[in-house]
């Protein structure tokens, strides 16, 4: 199956990433190339078969309900590209405010 | 003998018995890293006072009798695990200013060991690639032949170790990023089983495969190694609660009557006569240990590669979505508005195949092919998994190549990402069913080494790790050292 431009368009809006509309057709044809190896799953049988999320046949282990992580949000935020007051800034996400 | 050509083993017996000190040893491999490096780019951070600290300290330590098990050992660790205070890039441009606040565990294991950190190793971007040439600190290049790629991910891991710029080096692998450049730079590489290693700290790319592992010129020296840093730990919900045992006591246990498994179905696959010739000739020598060569079938093999295709994307677009340039990483210059910083942050941060793998995996997380692709892919994997079952019911250790080659020049298959993927055709499948395998030295082509994997039941390093270090016991393929 090959990939459209729309549904290209689409996917990489859900994954957030900008790209280039010009970068699509050398984009597409790695992608439908990718794709098309996955067309090999469908020559096996898998009734009956479940699906295996994990190597481990293992439920998740509990913890008990205590507090383990000191708050350190000066150090977190090092590294943050911009922080005002201890908060995170982003560009103003509310239109129509002052 | 130059301090670097001793094997780990031989280094820690020489600091026991104060023929030379953490300190002199460290410096050696500082001082090679500067004189060699450049030409390799196998560092992508060279902590060098903090490795000078470490070294001192261990050599105190020597002088009081208080020794630590690997005390003064100078190893390199991949630059996806976090070292507190120090730059932890993942290979990637969106964490190319990041310094981690915290340290994994696997490090803080092998640093409570007493082992000096000597730096940061160069790797594909995110552990995305086989040839580490997606970093965004450029390629590697194989000590071998350095028109060659030392293959990936952990490549600076293996290019440092075959070209002795560290004892040892810490990596990770997904569907073969240490067996793989273990195979291509002449070393050993060990993948425990899903579990032994912590991933707390390990930045995470497919995680139900990741995990953490050594590359070393030895058995000996990788079990060493994995005795230290594998182990429960209550900061990793999948890391498992089963003791340790001591590998370096398992390695020398007698491997006579032993049961090794040949799947034909990898021996069908397209390869050269050189590997099919070395395999053959390992397959002798084994024969020669008492060991009973047994053909066994994986029918589903042919599925691993596309399960993994459509497995390790979607996981990793999940685990890639945290990199969104707002709490730390890279981040665009300035953003229009929200959407604006999310699209370009990513558009810029991440190189092209991290980009492809992260469309790909949200293709196939999406809704109308959720059932088709990522399902149906994880009950292909179910498929998979049962053919080991099977195998270990009559086999102890199942024997294949590492790679379908030895290593490529540089910008070889990069422009073909199916024919690069295929490096990993013999690896993936233990990811799948999250089982150790090993890849040791068996021979070389046109002066570029060559690797053999053995996979075990699961926990079985020790196992794996005896019947590696038989081999190496009489063959001398893993001695042989790159001209520089």
């Amino acid at each position: 199956m090959a990939l459209s431009d729309q549904e290209l368009q689409e996917i990489a809006y859900l994954a957030r990433i900008n790209i280039a509309e010009t970068s699509f057709p050398t984009l597409k044809e790695e992608l439908d190339q990718i794709l098309s190896l996955f067309e090999k799953l469908n020559l096996a049988d898998t009734t009956d078969v479940e699906a295996m999320s994990h190597p481990l046949n293992l439920s998740q282990p509990t913890r008990k309900d205590e507090v383990t992580e000191i708050n350190q949000r000066e150090k977190m935020q090092e590294g943050a590209p911009q922080v005002q007051s201890g908060l995170f800034l982003v560009p103003k996400v509310i239109e129509g405010e002052n | 003998m130059q301090l670097n050509e001793l094997t780990l083993k031989e280094q820690l017996e020489g600091l026991k018995d104060s023929s030379f000190s953490s300190a002199e040893l460290t410096q050696d491999y500082l001082k090679r890293i500067q004189d060699i490096d450049p030409a390799i780019n196998s560092y992508i951070t060279v902590t060098e006072e903090l490795a000078l600290k470490q070294a001192k300290e261990a050599d105190e330590r020597y002088k009081k009798n208080q020794a630590l098990a690997l005390d003064g050992i100078p190893i390199a660790h991949k630059d996806i695990f976090c070292t507190e205070g120090v730059l932890t890039t993942c290979g990637s441009k969106m964490l190319s200013n990041f310094k981690a606040p915290y340290s994994s565990t696997a490090v803080t294991k092998l640093f409570d060991d007493g082992v000096v950190m000597l730096g940061k190793t160069n790797m594909d971007e995110f552990a995305m690639g086989s040839s580490n040439e997606t970093s965004f600190f450029g390629s590697v290049k194989n000590p071998w032949d350095k028109d060659f790629v030392p293959g990936g991910s952990s490549g600076g891991s293996a290019a440092c170790v075959a070209a002795r710029l560290a004892s040892a080096a810490t990596a990770t692998d997904t569907g073969g990023s240490i067996r793989q450049p273990a195979a291509l730079c002449g070393l050993t590489g060990i993948k425990p089983t899903y579990g032994r290693v912590s991933r707390y700290g390990m930045i995470a790319f497919a995680s139900s495969l990741d995990q953490g592992g050594v590359l070393t010129r030895t058995a000996e020296d990788a079990a060493i190694l994995m005795s230290s840093m594998s182990g429960y730990d209550p900061k990793d919900s999948t890391s498992l609660n089963v003791e340790v045992p001591n590998y370096a006591d398992e390695i020398n246990n007698d491997i006579s009557g032993l049961k090794i498994g040949l799947p034909k179905e990898f021996f069908e696959q397209d390869m050269p006569e050189y590997v099919r010739k070395s395999i053959d000739q390992a397959i002798e020598v084994y024969k020669d240990l008492g060991a009973k060569i047994e053909e066994i079938s994986f029918p589903n093999i042919d599925l691993a590669l596309p399960v993994y295709y459509v497995l390790a994307p979607a996981e990793c677009s999940a685990n890639l979505s945290r990199y969104d340039g707002v709490r730390y990483g890279y981040r665009c210059e300035e953003p229009k508005n929200l959407e604006d910083l999310y699209m370009r942050t990513r558009d810029e941060g991440f190189g092209s195949e991290v980009k492809r793998r992260i469309l790909i995996g949200t293709y196939a997380l999406s809704a109308g092919y959720y059932d088709a692709y990522y399902l149906k892919a994880q009950k292909c994997r179910r498929l998979v998994a049962n053919d080991f079952t099977e195998a270990f019911k009559s086999v102890d250790v199942i024997l294949s190549p590492t790679t379908p080659g030895t290593s490529f020049k540089t910008g070889e298959k990069l422009d073909d990402p199916l024919d690069m993927y295929l490096q990993d055709i013999f690896t993936i499948p233990a990811n799948l069913a999250g089982l150790p395998g090993i890849s040791l030295p068996c021979g070389s082509h046109n002066g570029l080494p060559l690797g053999l994997q053995l996979i075990g039941n699961s926990l079985e390093e020790g196992k794996l790790l005896s019947v590696a270090h038989n081999f190496q016991k009489v063959t001398n393929w893993h001695k042989e050292l790159p001209e520089l």
